[in-house]
Order: C-alpha cells, then structure tokens, then sequence
C-alpha cells in the first residue's frame, strides 16, 4: 500500500489530513501498523486538550508492544475516534481511514510544513537500512 | 552487527511471507500476517511451528535415572511408562533456577531432553559438570543434527499422521506427555500451547520438506507472536520472563514441579527448605481498558509485585498477565497495576487462563 499523496506526514509515523473544515485528522502510517501488528487498544488524547508540536498525545497497543502517537503539530483536540474503542483492528485493516483524534491547528502554514508523501517514504526507507 | 542464528527452517519462513525478528539472538518468524489470526488458529484447528532453534540432549548409560533424580526439582521416578515426559526446574545450589525442561523416559540407558534455546549452552555445560563429579561413566550429548516442529491443536495429530503414516501405529495410543522413538522421527504428545498436538524431532536435513508437507496438508505457520500469547494463556512460565537465576521455582509457580516432602536429595533443595518464599506468582485479568506488560509494578494491599508476563488474551479479549506478589495476595483480590500515567484495576485470578480452545476465566 503506498501512502496517499493528499496527506502530510511525520517522520514519527503520523499521517494528517487537512478537513474542509480547517481541522486536521491525525492516524498512523501503513508502515506504522505493520510494524506493531495487531491493534487492541487506543487510548485517545481528550477533547479539549491543548497539545504543543511533538507531544506524546495518545497511545496504540498491539498484540506485541505500546506505542506512543505524538502531536503532528500545535493546536487544541477537538474530536477523539470512540469508534476505535470496540475496534482497534480497523487501524491494521484501514490505517488512512482510521483517524485517532482530530486537532484545530495553531497555524495552518505548521501542517503545510510536514512531510509530504515522496519524503516519508525516504524516512521509511533509511529506516530499513 | 552480530549475525543472527538461522534455523533450517529460515529460508521456508521468508517464502511464507514471515516477518522475521531477532529473538535472543535467532533470526526467527514473530508472524506471518495477523498474530491474532495465527492464535486462533492454534486454538480452533492446528498450526505448526519452527522450534529448532531449542535443545535436545540425549543423556545415557547406566546410571542415568539416578543421576537426574539428583540433577533436577522434580523426581525423575514419577516416569516409568516408556517414553512418558516430566516437566521440571534445574536448579543451582542456592535453589535459583537455571532453566525448566522437560525429560522424556526412553529406556533405563536413554534419556531425553529438550531444555531451552538461550540457555542450552549454559545448562549443558552444568549438566556435564554434575555428571562428572556424580556419574562419570554418563556420556550427555547435544543433538546438534536433529531439528524440531511443534503442531499444535486439536487436528494436529490427525495432520501429523497424514504426513508422517509410518508414525501413527507408534503414536496414536500415545497419552498426553508421552513420546515415541520412531526411527528417524521422534514424536512427542507434549507442546507450549495449551492444545493438543505433538513436538517431532527429526534429522535436520529433512525438516525443511516435512515443513511444507505440513504446510500442504492445510497447517499454517505460526509465528513466535502467537506462541507467546497462547502460552501465556495456558499459563505456562517463560524461561528469562517468568523466572530465572535472581528466583526460585516456588516462586515462580512452579511448586507442583518440585517434591520437597520425598527423602530424595537433588540440587538446590536444602536452600529451598531453608528458605521459604514470600512472593508467589499468580494471574491478573485486566478489568478497565488497557495491556498489561512485563515490568509493570503491581499495588496490592500486603505490598508491591511485578508483572512478569503480560499481553492480550485473544481468547478471552482481554489483557492477561502472570505477576509476582506478596504471598499474602489471594485469589479474587482486586489489584492496581501501573501503566503510564495510570493505576488500572486487576483482579487476582486462578490461571491457565484458557486451553484445549476455551476461555476459563
């Protein structure tokens, strides 16, 4: 599965979409997922909670190990995924579907300033090596 | 980078589409898609998996049975039916344990043991001091040559037969904890799963094509993910996890294991009897949501504990875990396990937690 090229990406594994709304929906990689297995619990960051860029802001558990999921950048949770609650498994099934938590940015130019598709997938591939 | 240890098996594994791990210093399979899938699969049908990377030593001469009543916790006179297998602790002198193994009974000349991958060296070497000082005339030999494959679950047996035909007269009145010497394979009703199934030793060179003999007969490959999840499960310790040479086996729920109350001297058992323990292992059942995992501290009304081993039960949905506690700690108490920022609620509970494909929590 290649990454989606209309999302924006960090070198921690996020992926951000930009809503039509201004908010930002935030999951992790194809490439994140794979690497933890099967999903069977996410803890999501609450509603109203004010993250700065790179905060440990939730958290993913498979099977085999506890990851954290860091703030891609600065702003206010606005919305938490509960779907998730009852069915981790759709982040293994769907990872670009399975938002974890959406965020009201600071400031648009931040997200504009993440990775894009070709420059994850070089933070994959160094990673490999 | 140091090279990783490749079983016969690693080439077939990549061509199944494993994704491959460093497990103490193995190149080995942790799954082949969903661990979750390849658990169930154990428990609901049968899966096989690569368990060469573990030890077999053949222990012989006349003596034998003698020196190993010394050699190890549990009492090697509870075996007497031809090829009938003992799980037991060996321990140090000061009652520390060294590993846990199993010894199948073949002949009054011929044991055999399969003990574990990370300390095979280590208990060898001991294994070979002892018989040196208490039973020189012994000859203890690591079977480099053999390999080995677990199939586990309740059709496990059936697949084997298919494969292997010329086995299942030897093997199919075989009891639970029971093997067969059949030539070149040897076939053990024994397992780390909980289900039924057989581990079959046979010579290396032809492991890699009864693999996917097994494969072709509808058994899938089961990773090391699944093994973990289901042993914990069937609440089966973990050599290196569980316990190890800072703890005792009755501290490590492995009483059952070791017979203090016989006149039979062994190894370690004097510092047993001088030394009674304070903490016990026992099972948690995580009640708000969350995973329980090795190291986390414990909380209980009579003192802190440890987790020793903690996952997700796939079978019962929910997260499982053996800790180390306070003695005092009793079956029902409810517990407060620290995970994060967090103190979570666990109840005490009897395990196994689930085996022969059903929950028992």
């Amino acid at each position: 599965m290649s990454n989606p090229s209309n999302l924006k990406y960090t070198a921690s594994h996020e992926w951000v979409k930009t809503e039509a709304d201004g908010t930002i929906s935030v999951g992790i990689t194809q490439h994140a997922q794979e690497l933890l297995g099967d999903m069977v619990f996410v803890e999501a960051p609450q509603v109203g909670r004010k993250l700065k860029a790179k905060e440990e802001c939730a958290v993913v558990e498979s099977v085999k190990a506890a990851a954290d999921v860091y703030a891609p950048v600065s702003g206010k949770v606005v919305a938490a995924n509960g779907d998730l609650d009852g069915a981790p498994e759709q982040i293994n099934s769907d990872p670009y579907g399975a938002w974890i938590f959406k965020m009201q940015p600071d400031n648009a130019a931040d997200v504009a300033a993440l990775l894009d598709a070709a420059a994850y997938q070089a933070v994959v591939d160094s990673e490999a090596h | 980078m140091t090279t990783l240890k490749t079983t016969p098996l690693n080439a077939a594994h990549r061509a199944m589409g494993a994704k491959m791990v460093d497990f103490g210093g193995w190149d080995m399979p942790v799954n082949y898609g969903s661990q979750i899938d390849e658990h169930h699969q154990v428990r609901n049908d049968c899966g096989m998996f690569d368990v060469c990377h573990m030890r077999v030593v053949d222990a012989k001469g006349d003596g034998i049975r003698a020196f190993l009543r010394y050699l190890l916790a549990n009492n090697a006179d509870k075996i007497t039916l031809p090829g009938k297998a003992l799980y037991s602790a060996m321990l140090r002198p000061d009652g520390h344990v060294i590993d846990d193994l199993i010894i199948y009974f073949m002949t009054e000349q011929w044991f055999r043991i399969v003990v574990n991958a990370g300390t095979a060296d280590k208990d060898i070497a001991w294994m070979k001091q002892q018989a040196a000082i208490h039973a020189p005339n012994l000859t203890i030999t690591s079977r480099d040559d053999l390999a080995m494959v677990a199939v586990q679950g309740p059709n496990a047996r059936t697949k084997v037969w298919q494969v292997l035909p010329q086995t299942k007269a030897a093997t199919e009145g075989l009891q639970n904890f029971q093997a067969a010497d059949c030539g070149e394979y040897f076939v053990a009703r024994t397992g780390y799963t909980g289900e039924d199934g057989f581990e079959v030793m046979l010579p290396k060179p032809k492991v890699e094509a009864f693999w996917y003999a097994l494969n072709k007969a509808g058994v899938k490959p089961i990773g090391l993910g699944a093994r973990d999840t289901l042993r914990l499960e069937a609440g089966m310790n973990l050599y290196g996890q569980d316990m190890d040479e800072s703890v005792g086996p009755l501290e490590s729920g492995m009483a059952w294991t070791v017979d203090l109350k016989s006149e039979r001297d062994f190894i370690g058992k004097l510092a047993l009897q001088a030394n009674p323990p304070s903490s016990k292992l026992v099972g948690l059942l995580l009640l708000d949501r969350g995973v329980l995992r090795g190291h986390q501290q414990v909380h209980t009304a009579h003192g802190t504990g440890e987790i020793t081993s903690g996952s997700f039960s796939p079978t019962l949905e929910k997260s499982i875990a053996l800790a180390r506690v306070p003695n005092s700690v009793a079956v029902g108490d409810t517990v407060q396990v620290a995970i994060r920022d967090k103190m979570l609620s666990a109840k005490v509970v009897k395990y196994p937690f689930a085996r022969n494909g059903k929950g028992l929590i």
